[in-house]
C-alpha cells in the first residue's frame, strides 16, 4: 500500500492555497467570487479524496495503516499514517472544511487572504492527525496557530487584537513545554517515531526533585509537559479562559473550525501520546484530571447560564463538553475512550452547527447579545427547527449523537470513579438548563422587537450548509456503530496495553498502600 | 616552509591585497564616485573567495607554527561570513545613497573587517586571535560612526569603541594570564597545560577574562549594553552587517577557543556559558517588548538569539557545536532578510524605524508584508519555518548534555519572546490605519533579497541544502 494518499490529502489544500496566493489577483467582487469558488472546490475535492482513505482503511487492524515514510532534515523522519483513533478526526476535518468555506460566503474584506488562511489551516490540522513523528506532529500542531491568529486578528470582532494575542500566547506557552518534553523523549528513546515510542517504556521510578517526591518519575514529568499543551488546547479548566475570548471575537467560520476541529487536537493528543507513551504517568495523574474535568463540567455550565453573548455561552458549553471527553479518555476503558472519541466527533458537528446558527442571526442583526433577540420562531420557522435540533443534540437528547457520547463517557467513568461520575452527570442537567434557556430567549415567545421583523428565514444556501450536519448528528445518534466499529479495535488495543503496563508497574497498589 | 604557510592563508592575503588596492584606487581615482562599483566588486570578491574556501582541500592545514588553522570548522564559518558580508554589501547602496553616505571607504572597511574575521575563526594562537579580533573591531568602530553629522551615529561609534576597547583589554589580560600560567600562547600548548585535573587557578581566571571579552563580541548578557545603542545609531546597512557576519565570527571564535584551548576543562566554562546563555535569552525576550524602534528591537532579538546559539556551545559536545553552526547559518539568513525589509522602510525618501509606521502594511504591500510575516515567525522559532529547526537543534544538543533545566527555561523565554514578533505581525495585518503610508518599495535588490530569505525559511524545511551535514562535519573537526 505504498500510495501517497495521506500526504496528498494533507497537502492538497496547501497547494490550492499557494495557487491562490501566487495566481489570483485583484480585489473586486469578481476576483473574490473566484477565490471563494476555488477554495470551496479545493476543500470539497480534498473531502472526496479523503473518502478513499476511509474506503481503504481496514477497521479490524489495530496498528497504523497507509504509512508513508521518508527522510527529512536534521535526521528527522517524515512519517504519516492513520489508525482507528485518528481516521475519524481526519474525516471530520475534511468534512467540515467545505461547510466552513461555504459559511464564509458573506465575507467581504480581503477574501483571497481569508481563503488562503483557511486552506493552509486545513493542511496543518490534517497533518496533526496523521503525523507519526513527534517533530512532524509538533510542526503541524504549532504552525496551525499562525493562520488562526491571523483569522481572529484580521476578520474578528471589536476586541480581536486582545483575543488573538491571548489565543496565540496561551497555546504557544503550553506547547513549548511539550516541545521540551519531546526533546527529552528523543534524548531518552533515541527516536521520534510515534509507533516506536508507543512501545518504548519510559522510566517511572519515583525520584525527588528539590525534596518533592515525584511518583511515576520521568513519565509523570513528561505527562505534565504534554498535559500543559493539550489541556490548554482542549481546553480544560482552569486554562480555558482564552477560548471564550477567541470564540467571541473570531469570525463565524473561525469559531466553527476552532470548536469543531482545533479543540479536538487536545483530546487526540491525550489518546496518541499521554496514554500509550506515559501510562504510568497518566495513571498517577488520573485523579487530578478527573476532578479538573468534573469541575470544568459543573463550573463552566454554571458560567454558561449567566452569559449574555450567544457565542460566549456556546463557548463555555464547549468547555463543559470537552470535560466529558477528558473524563472518558482517562477512565481508560472501552466505553470511556470510545465515548470520548465519539463525543469529539459529535461535538464537532453540534458545536460547529451551533456557531453557524449564531452566525445566521449575526449576519442579519450584527449583534450576538441574547437580549437583542426573541420570538424568532415567528418569522424564521426553519431556523427555529434547526436551532432546536442542535440545542437538543447539545443537551444530549437520545436520538442525537450528543447522547451517545455523553452516555458512553459516563458509563466509562462510573466503572472507575463513582463520585466523579456523579458530579459529571449533574452537568447533563445544567447543560439542559442553559441550552434550553438560550433557545427560549432567542427563538420562543412573541416577536416584540420591531428590528427583528425584517429578519428573513434561512436561505437555500444556509440550509444546504446545515443539511450535512443534521444528517450526521441524527445518523450517528441512531446508528453509533458507524463510528464505534472503526474505533473499537484500536481503542481496545490501547486500553489493553495501558492496563498491562500499569499492572506491571504495580503503581496503583503502591499509591493505595502509601495513603 | 613559508611557501606552504602562505598557501594556507591565500584567501586572506588575496582579500587584504584587494582592500589595499581598492584604497589606492579610491584615493587617487574617483573617490566617492567609485563607491557603488567598489561595493559590488567587493561583494563579488567575497563570493569568489567563498567558493575558493569551500572548494579548497579537505582536512586540516596548519600554518605559521599552528598560529593559523584552516580546518573544516574554519572553512564553514568563513563561507558563512563571506556570503553574509556579500549580501549585506549588495543591499546597502540604496540606503547609503539616500542618506548621502556613499563613501568609498565603506566597502574597504567591510573587506578589512572580513579579513579580521577570517583570521579570527582560523586562529590557533592567542596572538593571531587578538590580531584578527582587533582588525575586525577597528574597522567596525569606524563604520559604526560613518554618519559623521549624526549625533546618534557618532555616539554609537564612540560607545562601541570605548566598550570594545574595555573588552579587548579584558581579553588581553586574560590572554596574558594564560600565557603566564601555560607558558605559551598556542592553543595546543594551553590545552596540554589545562588538560590535567589540577588546573592552575590563574589559568581559570584567564579563561574567565577571555570569555568575557568574547561574550562582549557576541553581545551576550551581561556584556550586551552596547548592542541596542549601536544598532540604533549606526546606518541601517551597517547594523545589518553587525547583526550577521561579526556575530558568526565571534561565535565561531568562541567555540574555537573553548574547544581548542580549553577543551580539557569543559565543566569549568560550561557553567559560565550556560549562565550567560540563559541571561541573554531572558533579557532579549523581555527588553524587546517595550521597544518601538525596529532596530533596537532587532538588537534585543539578536541578544536573545545569541543566547540560543550559546546553548549549543554550552552543551560542550560536537553535536552542540554543529547545532550552533546550523543555528548561526539560519540566524544570518533570516536577519539579512529582516534587515533588507528594514532598509525598505522609508517615508518620502527618508528612512523610518518606528514600528508603528508598519501599520496595515499588508494592504499597501501584501507581498512584502507576507515575506516579513514568514521572517518574523521564523525569528520567533515557530514552525513551519526554519527558525524552529534551529531551536530544535540546540535544544537537542543541550538535552543530550543533561541541561534539561536550561532547555525548559529557554522554552519559556521563547514564548515570552514570541510576543514582540507577533506585535509586528499584528501591526502589519490588523493594526490601525496609518496616518502616513510608507513609500512603495522600488528597490528590486532589497525585495529579492527579502523574498529569497523568506523563501529559504519555508523551503528550507524540506531540505537544508546540505548546510546541516556540513555543520556537523565542521563541528567534528573542532571537537575531538
Amino acid at each position: 500500500m505504498d500510495t501517497l494518499l495521506l500526504s496528498f490529502v494533507t497537502f492538497a489544500p496547501a497547494i490550492a492555497a499557494s495557487i491562490l496566493l501566487v495566481v489570483a489577483r485583484g480585489e473586486d467582487a469578481a476576483a473574490d467570487l473566484v477565490a471563494k469558488r476555488f477554495a470551496l472546490a479545493a476543500t470539497s475535492f480534498t473531502f472526496l479524496v479523503s473518502l478513499f482513505i476511509l474506503a481503504q482503511f481496514d477497521a479490524s487492524k489495530t496498528g497504523f495503516q497507509m504509512v508513508e515514510e521518508a527522510d527529512w532534515i536534521m535526521g528527522l523522519k517524515y512519517k504519516m499514517g492513520v489508525d482507528g483513533i485518528s481516521i475519524l478526526l481526519v474525516m471530520l476535518t475534511t468534512f467540515m472544511m467545505p461547510l466552513v468555506i461555504a459559511a464564509s460566503w458573506g465575507v467581504k474584506t480581503r477574501v483571497r487572504e481569508y481563503m488562503i488562511a483557511f486552506l493552509f489551516l486545513e493542511t496543518l490540522m490534517l497533518g496533526v492527525f496523521m503525523a507519526l513523528d513527534l517533530v512532524l506532529f509538533y510542526f503541524f500542531f504549532e504552525a496551525g496557530l499562525i493562520p488562526m491568529f491571523l483569522i481572529i486578528g484580521i476578520w474578528g470582532g471589536a476586541k480581536r487584537i486582545y483575543a488573538s494575542f491571548k489565543f496565540f500566547l496561551y497555546t504557544f506557552l503550553g506547547s513549548v513545554l511539550m516541545l521540551v518534553a519531546m526533546v527529552a523523549m528523543f534524548a531518552q528513546a533515541g527516536t521520534t517515531d510515534i509507533p516506536s515510542l508507543m512501545i518504548h517504556q519510559f522510566a517511572f521510578e519515583t525520584f525527588s526533585i528539590l525534596g518533592i517526591q515525584i511518583v511515576g518519575g520521568m513519565q509523570t514529568l513528561l505527562f505534565l509537559a504534554f498535559f500543559a499543551s493539550f489541556a490548554v488546547k482542549m481546553p480544560m479548566w482552569p486554562v480555558h479562559t482564552w477560548l471564550p475570548d477567541a470564540h467571541v471575537q473570531a469570525p463565524t467560520a473561525g469559531s466553527v473550525v476552532l470548536a469543531a476541529i482545533l479543540l479536538k487536537m487536545g483530546g487526540y493528543g491525550f489518546l496518541r501520546f499521554s496514554l500509550p507513551m506515559f501510562p504510568v504517568g497518566s495513571e498517577v495523574m488520573t485523579e487530578f484530571v478527573f476532578w479538573l474535568s468534573a469541575i470544568a463540567i459543573v463550573y463552566t455550565s454554571l458560567v454558561a447560564l449567566v452569559q449574555d453573548d450567544m457565542k460566549k455561552l456556546i463557548a463555555y458549553s464547549s468547555v463543559a463538553h470537552m470535560g466529558y471527553v477528558t473524563i472518558g479518555i482517562f477512565a481508560v476503558n472501552q466505553q470511556g475512550v470510545d465515548g470520548a472519541i465519539f463525543q469529539m466527533l459529535s461535538h464537532g458537528f453540534i458545536s460547529g452547527a451551533l456557531f453557524l446558527c449564531v452566525g445566521v442571526v449575526y449576519d442579519r442583526m450584527h449583534t450576538r447579545e441574547i437580549v437583542a433577540y426573541g420570538g424568532l420562531v415567528n418569522n424564521m420557522p426553519a431556523y427555529a427547527l434547526i436551532f432546536m435540533l442542535f440545542t437538543m443534540a447539545n443537551v444530549g437528547l437520545p436520538g442525537t449523537s450528543g447522547f451517545i457520547g455523553e452516555f458512553l463517557t459516563l458509563v466509562g467513568i462510573f466503572q472507575v470513579n463513582t463520585w466523579v461520575a456523579m458530579v459529571a452527570t449533574s452537568g447533563v442537567i445544567l447543560s439542559a438548563a442553559y441550552a434550553l434557556w438560550l433557545y427560549r430567549r432567542v427563538v420562543m415567545g412573541d416577536l416584540i422587537k420591531e428590528s427583528l421583523r425584517a429578519m428573513t428565514d434561512l436561505t437555500r444556501q444556509e440550509k444546504m450548509i446545515f443539511a450535512p450536519l443534521i444528517i450526521m448528528t441524527i445518523l450517528l445518534g441512531v446508528y453509533p456503530a458507524l463510528v464505534l466499529d472503526l474505533t473499537g479495535p484500536s481503542v481496545a488495543a490501547l486500553v489493553e496495553n495501558f492496563h498491562a503496563v500499569t499492572a506491571e508497574a504495580g503503581l496503583s497498589n503502591k499509591i493505595v498502600a502509601s495513603q | 616552509m613559508i611557501q606552504a604557510d602562505l598557501n594556507v592563508i591565500l584567501p586572506e592575503i588575496f582579500l587584504s591585497l584587494f582592500a589595499m588596492l581598492a584604497l589606492l584606487v579610491g584615493v587617487y581615482g574617483g573617490k566617492d564616485r567609485l563607491s557603488v562599483p567598489l561595493i559590488f566588486a567587493t561583494a563579488g570578491i567575497f563570493v569568489i573567495l567563498a567558493f575558493m574556501v569551500s572548494g579548497s582541500s579537505n582536512g586540516t592545514q596548519i600554518a605559521f607554527k599552528s598560529m593559523f588553522v584552516n580546518d573544516g570548522f574554519a572553512r564553514f564559518s568563513k563561507v558563512l561570513i563571506l556570503i553574509a558580508a556579500a549580501v549585506v554589501l549588495i543591499i546597502s547602496p540604496d540606503y547609503l545613497r539616500s542618506c548621502k553616505l556613499l563613501n568609498f571607504e565603506y566597502p574597504i572597511l567591510i573587506a578589512l573587517s572580513v579579513v579580521g574575521m577570517m583570521v579570527m575563526v582560523s586562529s590557533g594562537d592567542l596572538m593571531s586571535l587578538y590580531m584578527g579580533l582587533e582588525l575586525q573591531s577597528l574597522s567596525l568602530y569606524v563604520v559604526a560612526s560613518m554618519r559623521r553629522d549624526s549625533l546618534k551615529s557618532t555616539e554609537a561609534g564612540l560607545k562601541y569603541f570605548v566598550l570594545g576597547a574595555l573588552s579587548s583589554g579584558l581579553l588581553l589580560y586574560g590572554a596574558s594570564l594564560c600565557y603566564g600560567y601555560a607558558g605559551t600562547t598556542n592553543f595546543e600548548g594551553i590545552i596540554a597545560a589545562v588538560g590535567d585535573d589540577n588546573t592552575d587557578v590563574g589559568l581559570l581566571i584567564g579563561l574567565v577574562l577571555i570569555l568575557s571579552g568574547l561574550a562582549f563580541k557576541v553581545s551576550a548578557v551581561p556584556f550586551h549594553m552596547w548592542t541596542p545603542d549601536v544598532y540604533e545609531g549606526a546606518p541601517t546597512p551597517v547594523t545589518a552587517f553587525f547583526a550577521t557576519a561579526p556575530k558568526v565570527a565571534a561565535m565561531a571564535l568562541f567555540a574555537r577557543v573553548m574547544h581548542d584551548a580549553f577543551g580539557g576543562i569543559v565543566g569549568d566554562w560550561q557553567q559560565i556559558i550556560t549562565l550567560i546563555s540563559l541571561l541573554s535569552m531572558y533579557l532579549g525576550a523581555i527588553a524587546a517588548i517595550g521597544q518601538n524602534n525596529i532596530k533596537r528591537l532587532m538588537a534585543y532579538s539578536s541578544i536573545a538569539h545569541m543566547g540560543y546559539a550559546l546553548m549549543g556551545l554550552a552543551s560542550g559536545t560536537a553535536v552542540g557545536v554543529g547545532a550552533m553552526l546550523t543555528y548561526m547559518a539560519i540566524y544570518v539568513t533570516m536577519n539579512i532578510g529582516t534587515f533588507a525589509f528594514i532598509l525598505t522602510m522609508e517615508r518620502e525618501g527618508q528612512p523610518v524605524t518606528d514600528i508603528a509606521s508598519l501599520s496595515m502594511l499588508s494592504r499597501a504591500e501584501p507581498a512584502k508584508a507576507l515575506a516579513m510575516l514568514v521572517l518574523l515567525f521564523s525569528l520567533a522559532g515557530i514552525p513551519p519555518s526554519l527558525g524552529f529547526f534551529a531551536k530544535w537543534g540546540v535544544w537537542n544538543a543541550a538535552i543530550n548534555a543533561d541541561l534539561i533545566w536550561l532547555v525548559v527555561a529557554s522554552a519559556l523565554a521563547s514564548a515570552i519572546g514570541a510576543y514582540y514578533y507577533l506585535r509586528i505581525v499584528y501591526l502589519m495585518y490588523f493594526g490601525q490605519e496609518p496616518q502616513e503610508a510608507l513609500d512603495q518599495c522600488r528597490a528590486p535588490i532589497l525585495s529579492s533579497v527579502m523574498g529569497l530569505s523568506a523563501m529559504i525559511m519555508v523551503v528550507g524545511v524540506v531540505s537544508l541544502f546540505g548546510i546541516e551535514g556540513a555543520a556537523k562535519e565542521a563541528a567534528n573537526t573542532l571537537v575531538r
